[in-house]
């Protein structure tokens, strides 16, 4: 099917809409000029509605053939929340992308990647161009239980080996991500490049575990990010010492260089007004989302 | 409609219009200039002495056809009026807002040193309100299909202004804005109480009705390139607007707290974050604000930071007053509402607690040294003068350099060392063949009626280009 890339007809209709766990949801919308430019490491930002927020999400999978692209969210917030609380059929009102600057895909030998909740979803593409490009590919998804693991078959298609770890033991080995590193590390496994994704403190750690062996290490950073489009620099990140827009020059970077402390603190910024622009959401939907 | 004789009353008082009292429209985000109602506006209108060499459009950057339209309110014919202003210009009810008229047609105006000028920006943003409310605007015609196509890059003021000019000359438009509203700056950065929103959205909303093509979320440069676009469209203008952040590069830039003017204005403005939790994205400014620098952003930041209702807000600007590149209404509007300004001052460190959020302002009194390049005396420090200023929140506005992603993906593109695309200045042209640009990604931080200057130029060039290529 040939798109008009330049039409607004249908435009961010949620084709397809999955709930993979309680609270994390796959999302497939039909947005042609995106699906035809996506590349793996590509964000897009959502708007639920007029008046919502702006949320970068990395993009997990996109087909140029059907005009979509999918994304899987995570309600963390009132603005994900709500996202997840669509149904197939209805529409995003914005849809912005693709934005930010794509991984690199090319022959590293075998590439490690550690996944840590939702961004298991983001690790998806990155390691599967990875494999397509012939490399060997481990993957490590760390989950803090079994009902929170997503895309594990997923992963299993298009990885050599997956590790899953999760913190209660519901799932896999009891544990760290970081534990399955050193393992691998221990029992000899050469790797030529590691990317994460998941929460700063894990990636942090991810980065420390992989800096004695001198691995590239890669990790696709998450500041709070308003424009996306490199003008308010509210998602300024601390990369080897010097100021980066993770918007337009990330949102990957790299691990070994980043300035963790300072993400987490900044990332802190607006703790208190999403925690009670939640709550005021939870209480007039309480049926709907469960949070009581 | 009564055709009344026309007999010029120059010397009665030159009318500034009313504005909201200064202490309510602290905690309002609604317009601070009320403007003039009919009768003013008529009254107002009848001092024009209609000169035959009209100085006042010859100074307008646009061009408005201001003699002809102000005599047309005299004559209480609004719907003549507007359709007047519409010949040069699609954009009256923002032009009489954000126009700064005094440096312009009111600055020509030959009644200027004797009663003061007539208020030309007042009359244009009353005509434009009238008709607006009126239902008087009716969108110009459009001259029949060329076949060929135009992509405007941003929504900004020059955009439009590009987008309006050729559409009227028949060629199809697409715009391309990479927010989800329309707008550019007028969106982002002016706040409420100068440009309300609905203003922007009905001359926007013109062009829709034209037939141009508005499509939102589409970044250029990033979801599509200048070179993708060229295979489905004739010429390129690139508008794309000067969004890059100065940063201070003083220690403590990365505190929580702290926001680039572009961060802060957007927040507020286009996010509507000071209806936070109506809507959903939340604004902090704390007890105490401090806003860097002397310009129409730092006003406007500091004037918005005012309504969000902290304990204060102060101005610190490295030079005197007499230096600020603000106009000096709005330097007169944020006194009024209580922003305390300190001259002579810059801030040399921020200070934090141990959760990273801002708590103090390392600042250095400054005394004016000799002039350096631009002819300015040089701000210097003084030695020993270093104070603190408690603050929760700092924004900094000190200037905006150009959106650099188009420059960086479209090769062949000549950039000067600012990062501002190079062009010819009377046509708009850049280094590459029909492609064109203008407004702030060429000028840096601009104004609006710059850009739209920039924007009805380029239109010609681009309209004879097009034109060349069909005969």
């Amino acid at each position: 099917m040939k798109h008009d890339i330049y039409s607004t007809e249908g435009l961010y209709r949620i084709e397809e809409k999955e709930d993979l766990s309680p609270t994390i949801s796959r999302h497939v919308i039909y947005a042609p000029l995106i699906a035809a430019k996506a590349r793996p490491g590509h964000f897009v930002i959502l708007r639920a509605r007029p008046g919502g927020e702006r949320i970068p999400v990395t993009l997990v999978d996109w087909n140029a053939e059907a005009g979509t692209v999918t994304v899987i969210i995570q309600a963390i917030g009132k603005s994900t929340t709500e996202m997840n609380a669509f149904k197939t059929g209805e529409y995003f009102s914005d849809v912005a992308g693709p934005l930010g600057t794509p991984v690199e895909i090319k022959k590293w030998g075998t590439v490690l990647g550690v996944g840590g909740g939702v961004g298991i979803a983001e690790l998806y593409p990155i390691a599967r161009a990875y494999k397509e490009a012939g490399n060997k590919v481990i993957s490590i998804l760390g989950a803090r239980s079994k009902d929170l693991l997503i895309l594990e078959k997923q992963m299993e298609a298009i990885s050599d080996q997956v590790i899953v770890t999760t913190d209660d033991g519901s799932a896999g080995r009891k544990g760290l991500v970081t534990d399955a590193m050193k393992d691998l590390y221990a029992a000899g496994e050469k790797i030529d490049a590691a990317f994460t994704i998941g929460p700063i403190i894990m990636m942090k750690f991810v980065a420390e575990t992989t800096r004695p062996h001198g691995t590239p290490t890669f990790a696709s950073l998450n500041p709070v990010m308003l424009d996306g489009t490199g003008m308010c620099g509210g998602c300024r990140v601390e990369v080897g010492g010097k100021p980066r827009f993770a918007c337009v020059d990330g949102p990957m970077f790299d691990a070994h260089l980043t300035n963790f402390d300072l993400l987490m603190k900044r990332t802190a910024a607006y703790r208190e007004q999403e925690a009670s622009s939640l709550e005021n959401y939870a209480r007039d939907h309480e049926c709907r989302i469960g949070l009581h | 409609m009564e055709n009344k004789p026309k007999k010029p009353t120059p010397s009665i008082k030159q009318n500034h219009g009313r504005h909201q009292d200064p202490v309510a429209r602290r905690s309002n985000f609604d317009e601070v200039a009320l403007g003039f109602g009919l009768e003013e506006a008529v009254t107002e209108a009848a001092r024009c002495l209609n000169c035959k060499n009209k100085p006042c459009e010859l100074a307008c950057p646009v061009n408005v056809r201001i003699p002809e339209f102000v005599d047309l309110v005299h004559k209480e014919d609004l719907g003549a009026a507007a359709s007047k202003i519409f010949e040069t210009s699609l954009f009256p009810a923002i032009c009489g807002r954000v126009c700064p008229q005094e440096t312009y047609c009111e600055a020509a105006c030959v009644l200027k040193d004797r009663f003061g000028p007539v208020s030309i920006g007042r009359l244009e943003r009353f005509t434009a309100d009238y008709a607006r409310k009126n239902g008087l605007i009716k969108p110009p015609a459009c001259a029949p299909d060329t076949g060929r196509k135009v992509a405007c890059v941003g929504s900004g003021p020059t955009s439009l202004a590009v987008a309006a000019e050729l559409r009227k000359l028949g060629h199809a438009v697409t715009v391309f804005e990479a927010l989800h509203e329309f707008g550019g700056v007028l969106s982002y950065g002016i706040p409420t109480f100068r440009l309300p929103r609905e203003v922007v959205r009905f001359e926007v909303d013109m062009l829709r009705k034209m037939g141009v093509r508005l499509l939102k979320n589409v970044m250029v440069g990033k979801s599509i390139t200048i070179d993708e676009l060229k295979k489905d469209f004739d010429v390129i203008y690139i508008g794309s607007g000067a969004g890059l952040p100065t940063p201070m590069n003083a220690p403590g830039e990365d505190l929580v707290g702290v926001y680039s003017s572009n961060e802060f204005l957007t927040r507020v403005n286009l996010m509507e974050a000071y209806k936070f939790p109506a809507v959903d994205t939340p604004y902090y400014v704390g007890k105490r604000v401090v806003v860097v620098g002397g310009g129409n952003t730092a006003m406007d930041s500091a004037r918005c930071a005012m309504r969000l209702k902290p304990e204060r807000v102060t101005l610190l600007y490295r030079r005197t007053r007499a230096e600020m590149p603000a106009r000096g209404e709005e330097v007169e509007n944020a006194m009024e509402e209580g922003i305390k300004f300190e001259f002579l001052t810059a801030p040399v460190e921020l200070e934090g607690d141990e959760k990273g959020r801002l708590k103090r302002v390392k600042c250095v009194r400054m005394e004016l040294g000799a002039p350096d390049a631009s002819g300015r005396r040089r701000p210097v420090p003084q030695k020993g003068s270093e104070f603190y200023i408690e603050a929760d929140s700092l924004v900094v506005a000190i200037g905006q350099s150009p959106n650099p992603v188009i420059q960086q993906t479209t090769a062949g593109l000549s950039v000067n060392k600012w990062g501002g695309i190079i062009t010819e200045e009377a046509t708009g042209k850049t280094s590459l063949d029909g492609i064109y640009a203008g407004g702030d990604v060429v000028r840096g931080g601009a104004t609006v009626l710059l850009a739209m200057k920039d924007g009805k130029a380029a239109a010609r060039a681009i309209h004879e280009k097009l034109s060349a290529k069909v005969n």
